[in-house]
């Protein structure tokens, strides 16, 4: 079933969609707004929270930022089923892999694990993952899985339905190793503009910053959001 | 010798009544039986060397070589029966590999050493299978530094900085312990190498040999090759020549 979901099902008996009941038979799907950045001695992640049915808002605080490892996030664009069944295997696989090695498991190998699972099934599932994290060998990183399991690392990525209003923004925004403060405001800022033009994006703003001393949360409510022009 | 095992030792899944597991023993001898093998761990990388007896004159050169690679940056230097060693090789082999298209990275030695002591180890454990005729030396340059183990064929591994197996393995140990190979690069390892596999040769009992010498380290890069022609050339002009000066003053001594 399609990702992004139509407003309207035109064919067979989901002839309900054209009452407005099309959330009966419709995907759950986190038609999101997702991105993480590196910055100097880590990375920010970042996400909007809604949920939806269609068009109905079936969680509105959801929490997109899914952790995989103590300093290791994923962030879930797409099938809102798909993509926690993703990550709870891949956090299975890394949790054994762990105990096996006896070391912190590395971002890449994260990101790895999720594009093999993504690669392997992408006939049947409709996922766009951003993996980011910190570890000793490497720093801060960032690595985007988008929807038939491509894997590619990136200094900075943005995802799901609301990134389309971003890139411009993102493109010109973006600085190398920022401070940890500027780079949580350019995912705030990035996240805010989404959610104002993108309608499957909104809800509250979730943030988490990831470094060698592990992961601190922040969430950002309607009044705390960074307001930019609204009239049009 | 017949009375060797008396009866506890045909099969590898059975204690003898003092404890012992006899086809493991039997095994290690296999081991024994074979031409030296030593691998030494210097600052810089890790050094193998081998004494491959050569039993005919009408085999081919540089055939059934005892020094492999399991991956691009790990090797390994075998003692015992070859084609055991060509077996579990391969499997290290498999483990590399399967590790690498799991985890996008190449596997710690340390891990693939666990993986493959335990695949020896379970082939001590059934009646169906007899244990591994082989002692393995691998070694590899981790992102740390290098690194050394030896898996026995009892599923044993241990780390070591400096180790040898088969013939003249006590002999070659010996001579290995003279060294301060912490403090020592691999170019100059790789002549200390060679000496000691042609001061361990037996000329006697065990006619011709083949020299085979490899490393791993930063200066091939971290992948684990033979050496080249030239630096082989070297390590066995040093290794002969430190032969020749021993013999001399053991003539003196006369």
């Amino acid at each position: 079933m399609a990702m992004m979901t139509s407003a309207f099902p035109s064919n067979g008996p989901e002839m309900l969609g054209g009452f407005g009941m099309e959330w009966l038979n419709t995907e759950v799907s986190t038609g999101t707004t997702i991105m993480a950045t590196e910055f100097d001695g880590g990375v920010i992640v970042g996400a909007d929270s809604r949920t939806t049915t269609g068009t109905y808002v079936a969680n509105r605080v959801t929490d997109k930022l899914t952790k995989v490892t103590d300093f290791i996030y994923c962030c879930r664009s797409g099938s809102a089923a798909d993509t926690q069944a993703i990550a709870d295997i891949v956090k299975y696989h890394i949790e054994f892999h762990r105990m096996e090695t006896g070391e912190e498991p590395l971002v890449n190998t994260v990101a790895n694990i999720f594009k093999q699972l993504c690669y392997d099934n992408r006939d049947q599932l409709s996922a766009g993952i951003i993996v980011a994290g910190w570890d000793k060998r490497e720093g801060g990183q960032v690595y985007s899985i988008p929807i038939s399991g491509m894997l590619h690392r990136m200094p900075f990525s943005i995802g799901g339905s609301g990134s389309t209003y971003l890139y411009g923004y993102v493109d010109s925004q973006y600085k190398p190793k920022q401070k940890k403060e500027d780079a949580l405001k350019f995912v705030a800022n990035s996240v805010s503009l989404a959610i104002n033009r993108d309608g499957s994006s909104g809800g509250i703003i979730r943030l988490a910053a990831i470094s060698k001393d592990g992961v601190e949360r922040f969430t950002l409510t309607g009044d705390q959001m960074p307001k930019f022009f609204e009239d049009c | 010798m017949s009375s060797i095992g008396t009866g506890y030792d045909l099969s590898a899944s059975q204690f003898s009544p003092d404890g012992r597991v006899f086809q493991v023993e039997y095994a290690q001898k296999a081991v024994e039986n074979s031409g030296t093998a030593i691998g030494i761990r210097g600052k810089d990388g890790v050094v193998f060397g081998v004494e491959k007896l050569i039993t005919s004159k009408l085999y081919e050169a540089g055939d059934n070589k005892r020094i492999l690679n399991i991956d691009r940056h790990i090797g390994a230097a075998v003692a015992g029966l070859n084609a055991d060693a060509r077996h579990l090789v391969d499997r290290a082999r498999v483990e590399a590999s399967s590790y690498r298209s799991s985890y996008g990275d190449a596997i710690p030695l340390k891990h693939l050493t666990e993986r493959v002591s335990g695949y020896v180890h379970a082939h001590t454990l059934y009646s169906s299978v007899r244990p591994f005729g082989v002692s393995l030396i691998i070694g590899s340059m981790e992102r740390d530094g290098p690194q050394m183990y030896l898996i026995e064929p009892s599923g044993v591994s241990w780390g070591y900085h400096g180790c040898a197996i088969g013939k003249a393995k006590q002999n070659a140990k010996t001579e290995i312990e003279k060294l301060k190979m912490k403090d020592m690069t691999i170019k100059d390892l790789v002549k200390e190498v060679a000496k000691i596999i042609y001061i361990v040769h037996d000329e006697v009992k065990d006619k011709s040999f083949e020299l085979e010498l490899s490393w791993v380290g930063d200066i091939t890069d971290n992948k684990h090759v033979l050496v080249p022609p030239e630096v082989f050339v070297e390590a066995e002009k040093y290794a002969k020549l430190a032969l020749e000066e021993s013999d001399d003053s053991d003539d003196e001594d006369l």
